[in-house]
C-alpha cells in the first residue's frame, strides 16, 4: 500500500448528476421533437439538424483550439445548442446559413463572453434571431410541399380560425421543431420527471401569457383562441426548453417564477402588437437581459432571517 | 401528511450497512493515550498533572479554563510521559497530555447517586459539568453552559438529537438498538431542570427499529415523544432538527435557546445520564470504523486518547488495495486526514476509510447556474452566487447573500454537477469575515 492520502475539504462524496449527463437528458428529452419534426419535413430537416449541431461543435473546438483552452466539447453543452438551433429553422433555410447561425450561436454569443454558464443570453435563441434579421425571408419561409398555407400564428392573425388539433399533433406549418405540442410536452414531462427543470419558469410564463392573451387579446374569454395561441409558434418549446436554460435564467427560486412573467408579458405583447406574428424567441432573449436585475431584487430570504425591525422593539 | 422535515438537503449513499450490525466491542487500548487539552469548543483546560505524575483511570488531568470549557480526564491508568503538542484529528497541533498506559486499568472511585430525582438543578448541572460533558457529536460545545440558558423557563423543547445523518455514521444507532434506556434516562434528567418542557426525541425513518424501540420504552413518559424524520441530510443540523420538530427557525446570530429549544445528540446524553447517575466522567464513547477499504468494519467502544491507527489495526486493517481518503468523521462534514497517528478526543465518532477518493478524480467544470445548490442549501442560501463572490473575495456582496448563514453542511458541493467545490469557498470566506470582525 503506498501511504499517499488525499486530503481536501469536506464533503468528500459527491452525487451521480455532472454538467454533461444533464446536457444528455436534455437532448434525450428533444428526441421526440426531433423525431417528429424529421418525420414532418422529411430527410432536408435532418440535413439542418446534423449541420447546425457539427457547426455548434466544431466551432467551440475550433475556438478553444485557438485561444489554447482546454476542450470542453464532450460537455455536450454545444450539442444541445446546434440541435435547439436547428429546431428553431425553417426547413426551407439554405444549409449554409444554418451553418452561419450556428457559427455564430457558438463563437459569438457563447464564447466570447467566456463559454458555457457565462453567456447572457441563450445562444440558440441569438443565432435565431440573428438569421431573422440577416436572412428575413428565408427565414420566415415556411412553405413547402406539404405545407402552402400561412404558419397557425399568421393564419391567427389574419383573423381565420385554425384546426387545434393539427396544431396539437403538428401537421402544420412552422419551424422544424416547434409545430407538435404533444412532442413537445413529452419532452417536458422528460425534463420533469429527470429533474432537470422545475415548472417554476414554464408555468409562469405560460400562465402570465394566458392571463395577457385572455386581456389584450381582442377574442375575449374564447378558450379555443387562448389553447390555439399555446399550441402555436414557438411558445411551447420556448418554454419548456429555452427560457428554462440553466445559464441565461435566474439562479434565485423568486427570480424564476418574476422571468416566467416577463417571458410570458413581452411574449403576448410581441404576438399582438409587433410586426410579426412570432415574438417567442425576441421574448426570451429579452428577458435574459434582465436576469441580472431579476436576481439583485430576489436574493432569497435565509433559513430563520427575521426582517429588519422597523418599529420600536 | 408527510414526514416532518426542513426544505432543502441531499441523499447521498447511507453506507451505513458495512456496520450497523456489528456489536459493540470494547477495545482496551495497548500504546500510549493522548489527551488534547482543546476537545471542546471554548478555552482550553489547564492540566492539573505534571509529567512523571501517576493517574488512575477516571482521574481528572486537565481542569476547565472557564465557564465555556470543560475537564478531562483519563481514560487509563498510568504515568505522565509528556504534554506537549500533539496532531489532533482535524489537523491542528494541540497542547495534548500523553500517558504511558499501565495496562492495568486501575480505576477511581465515582460517587453514584441512587435517586436522581432528589438531585437539585443546580447539583444535577455541577454534575455534568464536573464529568467534562461536551456535544459528542462533533461540535463539542459544553454541555453545562447549554443546560444553564439566561431564561430556563422559556425552554419548551428539549431535542435529542438522534438523527445521525451523516452516511457510514453507526454509533448513535448502536447505541440506541443496545442501550436506549440510558439515551431516555439522560433526556429525562434534562428534563428535570426544564419544568415547562417536553421531550422529543427526533430519528430518521431509516431507522424504523430505533423508533419502535424508543417508542416502546417511552409510552409510559407522558413528556417524552418520539418523532420519526424524514431520512434527509443534513437532517441532524441543529438548525434543521429544530425546524422539523418544532416549526422554528434560528438563524446564525441566535442560540437554539432563543427557539426555546436545546439540543443534544445521542452520546452527549447518554453521558449525561452516566455523569448524573454514576458520577462518570467522559471517558469513553462508541465509535465506528468502517470505509469500503476496511477489512472488518465495525463499532467500538473505545476510551478518549486512544490512537486512530491501532484502533483501525483492531478492525482488521486495510484491505490490500489500500485506502486513498481516510475521514475523521462522515463523509459530508469530517475532516481527511494525512496522519493517523491522532487521538480519538470526545467528539470524534468515526474513522472512514475510502479506498477511492471521490473527489480528486473529478475535475470541476463552469458552472451552468442550473440551480441544483439553490435547491439543495439547508439554509436557503444561493451557493453557487456565494463561492463566486468568495472566490473573488467581494466580502460585502457576500454578506448581503447571507453568505453568513452557511452551516458548512456541503449539501451544495456534493450536488453540483459541475463538481465546484462550493462549499470550501464558501468556508473559507467565511472564516476570513470572522477573521476581520475579530481584529476590529
Amino acid at each position: 500500500m503506498d501511504n499517499i492520502l488525499h486530503v481536501s475539504s469536506s464533503p468528500h462524496v459527491r452525487a451521480k448528476d455532472s454538467t454533461n449527463r444533464i446536457m444528455a437528458y436534455v437532448l434525450l428529452a428533444l428526441l421526440p421533437t426531433t423525431l417528429f419534426g424529421i418525420f414532418n419535413f422529411g430527410p432536408k430537416a435532418l440535413l439542418l439538424i446534423v449541420l447546425t449541431i457539427a457547426s455548434c461543435v466544431a466551432t467551440e473546438w475550433v475556438f478553444e483550439k485557438i485561444i489554447h483552452k482546454k476542450s470542453t466539447i464532450s460537455d455536450l453543452s454545444a450539442v444541445v445548442t446546434g440541435l435547439l438551433l436547428a429546431l428553431n429553422l425553417p426547413v426551407t433555410l439554405p444549409w449554409w446559413e444554418a451553418v452561419l447561425g450556428g457559427v455564430f450561436a457558438i463563437a459569438i454569443v457563447k464564447m466570447m463572453f467566456g463559454g458555457l454558464g457565462q453567456n447572457f443570453m441563450n445562444p440558440a435563441l441569438g443565432a435565431r434571431c440573428f438569421l431573422l434579421i440577416a436572412f428575413a425571408a428565408d427565414m420566415t419561409n415556411f412553405q413547402t410541399d406539404t405545407y402552402t398555407g400561412a404558419t397557425p400564428l399568421a393564419a391567427m392573425r389574419n383573423g381565420e380560425i385554425i384546426n387545434t388539433m393539427d396544431a396539437l399533433i403538428g401537421r402544420t406549418a412552422g419551424t422544424i421543431g416547434e409545430t407538435s405540442t404533444i412532442a413537445i410536452l413529452i419532452g417536458a414531462i422528460i425534463l420533469i420527471l429527470l429533474g432537470v427543470i422545475t415548472l417554476a419558469i414554464p408555468a409562469s410564463y405560460l400562465i402570465t401569457f394566458v392571463i395577457f392573451m385572455l386581456i389584450f387579446g381582442g377574442h375575449g374569454f374564447d378558450m379555443n383562441y387562448i389553447v390555439a395561441q399555446l399550441c402555436s409558434g414557438g411558445i411551447m418549446l420556448g418554454a419548456f426548453f429555452m427560457a428554462t436554460d440553466y445559464v441565461t435564467s435566474p439562479i434565485t427560486p423568486n427570480g424564476r417564477i418574476l422571468f416566467g412573467i416577463c417571458c410570458g408579458i413581452l411574449t403576448g405583447l410581441f404576438r399582438c402588437f409587433g410586426a410579426n406574428a412570432e415574438g417567442v424567441s425576441f421574448a426570451i432573449i429579452l428577458s435574459n437581459l434582465l436576469v441580472p436585475m431579476i436576481e439583485k431584487i430576489t436574493i432569497p430570504r435565509a433559513f430563520g432571517q427575521v426582517k429588519e425591525k422597523k418599529e420600536g422593539k | 401528511m408527510g414526514l416532518r422535515t426542513f426544505k432543502g438537503g441531499v441523499h447521498p449513499f447511507e453506507g451505513k450497512d458495512l456496520s450497523k450490525d456489528k456489536p459493540v466491542e470494547e477495545y482496551l487500548p495497548k500504546g500510549d493515550l493522548v489527551f488534547p487539552v482543546s476537545q471542546h469548543i471554548g478555552a482550553p483546560a489547564n492540566p492539573v498533572v505534571a509529567v512523571g505524575d501517576t493517574v488512575k483511570k477516571g482521574q481528572l488531568i486537565a481542569e476547565a479554563g472557564g465557564f465555556v470549557s470543560a475537564n478531562i480526564y483519563s481514560s487509563v491508568s498510568g504515568t505522565v510521559k509528556a504534554i506537549a503538542l500533539h496532531r489532533v484529528a482535524t489537523g491542528d497541533m494541540v497542547n495534548s497530555i500523553v500517558i504511558e498506559n499501565d495496562g492495568s486499568y486501575e480505576e477511581v472511585e465515582y460517587d453514584a447517586v441512587e435517586d436522581i430525582t432528589a438531585l437539585s438543578k443546580e447539583e444535577i448541572i455541577e454534575r455534568v459539568k464536573k464529568a467534562g460533558v461536551v456535544g459528542m457529536g462533533g461540535a463539542g460545545f459544553p454541555t453545562h453552559v447549554k443546560l444553564s440558558p439566561k431564561e430556563p423557563d422559556k425552554i419548551d423543547y428539549i431535542i435529542a438529537n438522534c438523527a445521525e445523518c451523516e452516511p457510514y455514521l453507526t454509533s448513535d444507532y448502536r447505541r440506541m438498538m443496545d442501550q436506549p434506556e440510558l439515551l431516555v434516562g439522560g433526556l429525562k434528567i434534562v428534563l428535570q431542570l426544564f419544568d415547562n418542557a417536553k421531550g422529543v426525541l427526533g430519528v430518521e425513518n431509516n431507522k424504523p427499529d430505533c423508533i419502535a424501540k424508543l417508542q416502546e420504552l417511552c409510552r409510559d413518559e407522558p413528556r417524552i415523544e418520539v418523532v420519526p424524520l424524514q431520512t434527509k441530510y443534513p437532517q441532524g443540523g441543529e438548525r434543521q432538527l429544530i425546524k422539523a420538530v418544532s416549526g422554528r427557525e434560528i438563524n446564525s446570530k441566535m442560540l437554539p435557546a432563543d427557539a426555546g429549544c436545546i439540543v443534544d445528540n445521542v452520546e452527549t446524553l447518554v453521558c449525561i445520564y452516566r455523569a448524573v447517575k454514576e458520577g462518570k466522567p467522559v471517558i469513553s464513547r462508541i465509535f465506528t470504523v468502517t470505509g469500503d477499504a476496511v477489512n472488518h468494519p465495525r463499532n467500538f467502544y473505545v476510551s478518549v486518547g486512544t490512537n486512530y491507527a491501532e484502533l483501525l489495526e483492531a478492525a482488521g486493517g486495510l484491505k490490500e488495495s489500500g485506502a486513498e481518503k481516510m475521514i475523521s468523521g462522515g463523509p459530508m462534514m469530517g475532516f481527511s486526514m494525512f496522519d493517523l497517528n491522532v487521538p480519538i478526543t470526545k467528539t470524534n465518532s468515526s474513522l472512514l476509510c475510502l479506498s477511492s477518493d471521490d473527489v480528486s478524480h473529478l475535475e470541476p467544470s463552469a458552472c451552468i447556474n442550473c440551480g441544483r445548490c439553490v435547491e439543495a442549501c439547508p439554509e436557503l442560501l444561493v451557493p453557487s452566487r456565494l463561492a463566486k463572490q468568495a472566490n473573488l473575495k467581494l466580502g460585502e456582496e457576500f454578506e448581503k447573500w447571507n453568505g453568513m448563514e452557511c452551516i458548512e453542511c456541503g449539501s451544495c458541493s456534493f450536488i453540483c454537477p459541475a463538481r465546484r467545490p462550493l462549499a470550501q469557498s464558501i468556508k473559507t470566506m467565511k472564516k476570513d469575515i470572522l477573521a476581520a470582525r475579530r481584529k476590529k
